[in-house]
C-alpha cells in the first residue's frame, strides 16, 4: 500500500514537473493559442473579406503556427471597433486588428471621441492598397477628366460625386481633385463603396470616386477616367492614366491601405516576431492567388515601411483636412 | 432554357450533401432569435474558401433561402421573429398557435415559402436581363418614397389603437437616429460610448420581441392562453387549403418579387408590405387579421421568400446587391473570382447556372425539411415554461452578442426589452417600433442624399415629385393613408 502511495506521489511530481516545463516553454513561445483579428467593418465588406483571405494560412508552422480568427466590431465607419481596440484590446499579442489608412488617421484628426491615433497603435505589416479611381456612367458624355472639369467650370457645383462616406479615401481624393481642378463640385457621401458605385451606374450621380478593385470588377458598365495614385496600376488597369499624367495634382494620400496592427504596449519580441512572419504569410502563393482572383490588389509592406507611411499620411492629411471638422 | 442543362451538377453527390446540410442548418439557424440570414451567410463565407466555387455558392444559397423560412418557426411558436423578415408572420402566426393551430400555421409557412421562392427564382431565370435595368432606376427619391409607403402602414399594422401605432413608430424612428449618422458622420444622442455605433436592428428586434415574451412567460406561468398544444393536422389538408388561397399567394409573391429587385430594401419590408396589402385586398376578412387568419401568414411568408431570386438579379448583372444578404453573397462570389456583370452568364455558365438551379432545388428541400422539423416542434411546446424562459434568454443574449461581438448590444437589447414589457402593459406593441427602426434610416439617408443631389439641380421638391416611379409611389402612399382613414371612420360608425 505504501509503495502505491509513493508511486502516485512520484507520478504526481513528474506530471507537475512536466507541466511546469511545458508552461515555461509556452511562455517563451508565442503564439500558443489562436489569435484574434478585429475588423471594424461588417462581415462581407471588402476589408473583412480580404482580412479573411490574407489570414487563412496563419496556421502553418512557418507562419504563425496558430489560426487567426476574424472578429467583426462594426459601426460608425470603423470608429466603434478601433476605439475598442485602442482602449480595451489585450497587449499580449493575441489581439490584432486590421487598419484602414487613411480612414483611421483622418478620423483621429476630424472626429470627436476618437481614442485612437497613429501614436497609440503599432503597425505590423501591410497587405493591400486600393487606390481611388474616378468613374462615370458608361453613357456619360465625359470621356476624360478634362471633359468633366470643363463642364464643372461652366456649371459650378452641378457635378455630383459619390463615394463611400465622409473622411474616407474617396472623400479625400475628391477634396484633392476639387482643389487642383479649380472647379466647384458636390460630394454626396454614400453608405459604402457598393452603394456609391450603384448610384453612378443608375445615373442618379454624375461621377464618383470608388475603389479600384470594385471599379475593375464592373469595368464594362462604367468608364474609369483616372487613378488617384502616383503610378498606374499595372496588374488590373494598365490603360487608365493617373491624375498627375492628366495635369491634376492629386497625390496618393487617398490610397486605401490595409494591414495588421497591435496596441501600443505589446512586448517588443512579439511585435518583432509578427513583423517578421506576417509579411511572409501575406506573400504566400495561395493568398496571392485568392486575392488576385477577387480583383484585390496586393501590396505587401514591412513594419518599417508602414511606420513611415503612417507618419507621412498623418502630415499630409492634417494639411488636407485643415478647416474641416465633422461638426 | 440553358438552366435545364445544369441540374445534373446540383445532384452530384457532394453538391447534394452540401445543399441538404445547408438547408437543414439554415432552418435551425433561422429559428434562433438574432441569427439573421445576413449573419448566417457572412459567417459561412470563410468556409467556402476551400471549396470549389459551385459547392461554396450552393451552400450560401441554401442557407440564404432556408434561414428566412426558419425564422417563421420561432415567430409562430414563441412570438419571436427569427429575423426582421418574419415580423409580419408573428401577427397571425402566434394567434393561430394560441388557437391550437400551430402545426397548421407552420404548414402554411413552409408551403407558402416554397411557392413564393419558386416564383422568385423563375423570375431570376427568365427575366434577369430585362429587370436588371429596372432595378437601377431606384435612386434616392424612389427609395425615400418606398420607405414612406412603409411608414404609412405602421399605424394600422397591428390591429389596435392607431394613435399608439403612430407613437410607437415615431419612437422607433427616434431610436434609429441614435449613433453616428452614416452619411454625414454626425453623432446624435450618444450619451454613452455604447451608443456610438447606434442601436443594432437585430438587438432591437430580439429585445423588443423576445424579452417581453420571457417576462410574460414567467408572469403568466399558470395562464392557460399561452400554453397550447400542437394539434393533429393532415399535411394534405394544409396543402389543399394553402393552394386555394390564390389571392394571398399572388399578393405575397408579386410584392416580394418587386421589392426583392429594388436594391437595398430587402425582405424585411417585403413581408410587411405584403401583409398590409392582403389585409386591404380582403375587406371581408378585415376583422380577422391579427387574430389567426391564415392569409396573413401565407402572404407574409410567400413574400419574404420570393425576394431571394429577384434580389440576385441586380447582383448578378450589375454587381448591385438587392438585399443586405445579397450584398454579403457578393463577397462570396468575388472570393471565387466570379465577377458579376453582363458577361457573367457567358463567362461562368457552369457556376452560375448550377447555383441558380440549386436555389430552385433548395426551395423544395427547404419545404420538405421545414415540414418535417415543424412536426418536431411539438417538443418545443412541451418544454416546461420555466425552462423555455431560460432558453430564450440564453439564445437572445447569444444571438445579440454574435451580431457584432459587442456586449453593448446585449445591454441595449435587455434594456429595450424591459422597457417594451412595461409599455406593453399600456397596450403598445413591438412591431410598429421595429418597423420605425427599420424604415427611419432608409427614409432619412435617402432624403439627405436626394437633398444633396437636388441642390445641384432644381431643388428638393421637384426632385422628389418628378419621374414616373416617384409618382406611382406617391399614389400608393396616398391610397394607403386614405384606406387607413376610411377603415378607421368605418369602425367608428359601427360603434
Amino acid at each position: 500500500m505504501k509503495l502505491y502511495f509513493a508511486l502516485i506521489k512520484k507520478l504526481l511530481i513528474i506530471t507537475f514537473a512536466f507541466l511546469m516545463t511545458g508552461m515555461g516553454i509556452a511562455n517563451a513561445k508565442y503564439p500558443e493559442s489562436p489569435i484574434s483579428l478585429m475588423v471594424s467593418y461588417p462581415p462581407g465588406g471588402a476589408t473583412d473579406f480580404q482580412a479573411r483571405i490574407v489570414s487563412m494560412m496563419s496556421g502553418e508552422e512557418k507562419y504563425l503556427g496558430q489560426p487567426i480568427v476574424v472578429i467583426n466590431k462594426a459601426g460608425a465607419g470603423g470608429k466603434v471597433g478601433w476605439n475598442w481596440f485602442a482602449t480595451k484590446a489585450k497587449t499580449n499579442g493575441y489581439d490584432l486588428a486590421a487598419y484602414n489608412i487613411p480612414h483611421f488617421v483622418s478620423q483621429s484628426i476630424v472626429m470627436k471621441d476618437v481614442e485612437y491615433n497613429a501614436k497609440n497603435l503599432e503597425p505590423i505589416a501591410n497587405w493591400g492598397a486600393d487606390p481611388a479611381v474616378l468613374i462615370v456612367n458608361k453613357d456619360s458624355p465625359f470621356n476624360s477628366v478634362k471633359d468633366l472639369v470643363n463642364f464643372a467650370k461652366k456649371n459650378p457645383g452641378k457635378v455630383t460625386f459619390s463615394g463611400a462616406g465622409k473622411f474616407v479615401g474617396h472623400h479625400l481624393a475628391f477634396l484633392e481633385f476639387e482643389k487642383s481642378s479649380g472647379a466647384k463640385m458636390t460630394y454626396v457621401p454614400h453608405k459604402g463603396a457598393v452603394a456609391g458605385l450603384a448610384a453612378v451606374k443608375g445615373g442618379q450621380i454624375m461621377a464618383g470616386f470608388n475603389n479600384l478593385s470594385d471599379a475593375y470588377r464592373t469595368k464594362n458598365t462604367i468608364k474609369i477616367l483616372a487613378v488617384a495614385d502616383l503610378e498606374r496600376d499595372k496588374d488590373f488597369l494598365p490603360e487608365v492614366p493617373t491624375f498627375k499624367e492628366q495635369g491634376y495634382n492629386v497625390s496618393n494620400a487617398s490610397v486605401n491601405f490595409r494591414g495588421f496592427m497591435v496596441r501600443k504596449g505589446t512586448p517588443k519580441e512579439v511585435i518583432d516576431f509578427l513583423a517578421e512572419r506576417v509579411p511572409l504569410m501575406f506573400s504566400d502563393k495561395k493568398v496571392a492567388n485568392q486575392m488576385k482572383a477577387g480583383g484585390s490588389p496586393l501590396k505587401i509592406m514591412t513594419r518599417a515601411e508602414v511606420q513611415d507611411m503612417w507618419a507621412k499620411r498623418e502630415v499630409s492629411l492634417k494639411e488636407l483636412l485643415k478647416g474641416l471638422t465633422a461638426n | 432554357m440553358e438552366f435545364l442543362n445544369y441540374f445534373g451538377e446540383v445532384f452530384s453527390f457532394i453538391n447534394l450533401i452540401t445543399l441538404i446540410f445547408g438547408t437543414i442548418g439554415g432552418i435551425l439557424l433561422g429559428a434562433a432569435p438574432g441569427l439573421s440570414p445576413t449573419m448566417a451567410v457572412a459567417l459561412l463565407i470563410p468556409f467556402t474558401f476551400h471549396m470549389p466555387a459551385e459547392q461554396g455558392l450552393i451552400m450560401l444559397g441554401a442557407v440564404y433561402t432556408s434561414t428566412i423560412a426558419g425564422g417563421a418557426i420561432s415567430a409562430i411558436l414563441l412570438k419571436i421573429p427569427g429575423a426582421p423578415a418574419n415580423i409580419a408572420t408573428v401577427m397571425d402566426g402566434y394567434p393561430m398557435a394560441q388557437n391550437n393551430q400551430s402545426k397548421e400555421a407552420l404548414h402554411y409557412c413552409f408551403i407558402s415559402s416554397l411557392v413564393g421562392g419558386v416564383i422568385g427564382i423563375i423570375v431570376l431565370i427568365f427575366f434577369t436581363p430585362i429587370l436588371a435595368k429596372f432595378a437601377l432606376k431606384f435612386g434616392p427619391s424612389e427609395m425615400f418614397w418606398i420607405a414612406i409607403l412603409g411608414v404609412t402602414v405602421i399605424a394600422t399594422f397591428d390591429s389596435g389603437s392607431v394613435t399608439k401605432g403612430i407613437f410607437s413608430g415615431a419612437f422607433g424612428m427616434w431610436i434609429a437616429t441614435i449613433g453616428t449618422d452614416p452619411i454625414i458622420g454626425v453623432e446624435r444622442f450618444v450619451i454613452d460610448p455604447i451608443f456610438a455605433g447606434g442601436v443594432n436592428i437585430i438587438a432591437a428586434l430580439v429585445g423588443l420581441f423576445a424579452i417581453p415574451q420571457v417576462f410574460s412567460l414567467i408572469e403568466n406561468k399558470l395562464n392557460e392562453s399561452d400554453i397550447f398544444q400542437m394539434e393533429k393536422r393532415k399535411l394534405i389538408d394544409s396543402i389543399k387549403y394553402n393552394i386555394s388561397r390564390v389571392k394571398a399567394l399572388t399578393v405575397g409573391s408579386v410584392i416580394g418579387t418587386i421589392i426583392g429587385l429594388i436594391p437595398g430594401v430587402g425582405g424585411q419590408i417585403a413581408g410587411l408590405v405584403a401583409y398590409d396589402q392582403i389585409k386591404k385586398f380582403t375587406p371581408t376578412k378585415a376583422g380577422r387579421f391579427g387574430k389567426g387568419e391564415p392569409d396573413g401568414i401565407i402572404a407574409a411568408e410567400s413574400a419574404n421568400n420570393a425576394i431571394v431570386g429577384p434580389s440576385l438579379v441586380p447582383l448578378l448583372i450589375l454587381s448591385v446587391p438587392g438585399s443586405p444578404t445579397a450584398a454579403v453573397l457578393l463577397g462570396g462570389l468575388l472570393i471565387h473570382g466570379i465577377f458579376p456583370g453582363p458577361d457573367l452568364f457567358t463567362n461562368h455558365p457552369k457556376v452560375v447556372w448550377t447555383f441558380i438551379d440549386s436555389l430552385l432545388v433548395g426551395q423544395f428541400f427547404m419545404c420538405i425539411f421545414g415540414l418535417y422539423i415543424s412536426g418536431l416542434a411539438k417538443y418545443v411546446l412541451k418544454t416546461p415554461v420555466h425552462y423555455m424562459a431560460g432558453i430564450i434568454v440564453v439564445l437572445s443574449i447569444f444571438g445579440t452578442y454574435s451580431v457584432q461581438n459587442s456586449f453593448a448590444d446585449v445591454i441595449v437589447m435587455l434594456s429595450l426589452g424591459t422597457f417594451m414589457f412595461l409599455i406593453s402593459k399600456l397596450g403598445f406593441s413591438a412591431a410598429p417600433i421595429v418597423l420605425g427602426i427599420m424604415l427611419g434610416p432608409i427614409a432619412e439617408a435617402n432624403f439627405i442624399t436626394a437633398k444633396l443631389i437636388a441642390d445641384t439641380q432644381d431643388g428638393i421638391l421637384l426632385y422628389l415629385l418628378n419621374g414616373p416611379i416617384n409618382q406611382v409611389m406617391i399614389g400608393l402612399c396616398i391610397l394607403s393613408i386614405a384606406y387607413g382613414l376610411y377603415g378607421e371612420i368605418a369602425k367608428r360608425k359601427i360603434r
